[in-house]
């Protein structure tokens, strides 16, 4: 049961980050990461990691992807440009250069074939987790608290920086 | 019996879609959702040797990686809106305002 679940999400993860990729328009591209992104949340769960599979939902699947498809929709690109396939050479070598990296890892990857062992009953429930983020990792924690104020501050400045240069020509 | 190289694998196959993506695609947000699905797979790796070894430390780390996420994307985007309003196109070809 868990294995053919496995291979479930695996095969949407994987199958939609290709589309991701392959896709022309930016929108549909989005549109396969959110899917993406659930299949990424369902393998979460299915490793015993409830809290942040939600956040992943939330976070992910919420907030950053509302935000690129607010972007993609706000720059209103012209379809004739995205339509224009130019696979270029450095593309191509890129490619088989990914392909290659793929390879190297899977065949690397043969000697973790462990099997999962007994779980406890609180392992990835949000009080261990807790716990774990106030105790052992105070600091990281803090750390990204002033992460995020510095992303706001940054994408407010970023954003404001060309109404300034109107405001300055307009005289 | 899923082990632990089922999900190592198909971390490594997610990583290398999201490397494809950064060097093959022209588009920066695509390249920045690229670089959204290489996140993930780090995610995923992390999280399978969390459980695969009983190590609820992997999972808090997966946490940070998430919130630095989205600090990434956050600013990520603020910058290609900044360039899209001053040169009208997010072809990283196209920009090529950098070099001389």
């Amino acid at each position: 049961m868990e294995l053919i679940l496995f291979y479930l999400f695996a095969g949407v993860v994987v199958s939609s980050a290709l589309l991701v990729v392959f896709f022309r328009n930016p929108l549909s591209s989005a549109l396969a990461l959110v899917a993406a992104l659930f299949g990424v949340a369902a393998l979460f769960v299915l490793l015993h990691a409830y809290f942040l599979a939600a956040i992943q939902v939330l976070v992910y699947a919420g907030a950053v992807m509302v935000l690129f498809i607010f972007i993609i929709m706000m720059m209103n690109l012209d379809l004739t440009t995205l339509r224009k396939i130019h696979y270029s050479f450095t593309g191509i070598v890129g490619a088989l250069f990914g392909s290659y990296l793929a390879a190297i890892l899977i065949l690397r990857l043969g000697y973790f074939s462990e099997a999962a062992r007994a779980t406890p009953e609180d392992y990835g429930s949000i009080a261990s987790i807790g716990k774990l983020l106030f105790t052992d990792y105070q600091v990281p924690f803090e750390m990204t608290s002033l992460l995020l104020l510095v992303a706001i501050i940054g994408a407010v400045m970023l954003a404001k920086k060309e109404a300034k240069h109107a405001a300055r020509q307009a005289p | 019996m899923i082990t632990l190289a089922h999900y190592l694998t198909l971390a490594a196959l997610l990583f290398s879609i999201g490397v494809v993506g950064v060097v093959l695609r022209r588009n920066a947000l695509i390249i920045l959702m690229s670089i959204e699905l290489m996140l993930n797979a780090v995610n995923l790796t992390f999280l399978s040797f969390a459980y695969y070894r009983q190590q609820l430390s992997g999972q808090v780390l997966v946490f940070f990686v998430i919130a630095l996420a989205a600090a990434e994307a956050t600013v990520g985007l603020a910058i290609l809106v900044a360039i899209f309003k001053k040169q009208g196109t997010v072809d990283v070809d196209e920009l090529r305002f950098l070099r001389g």
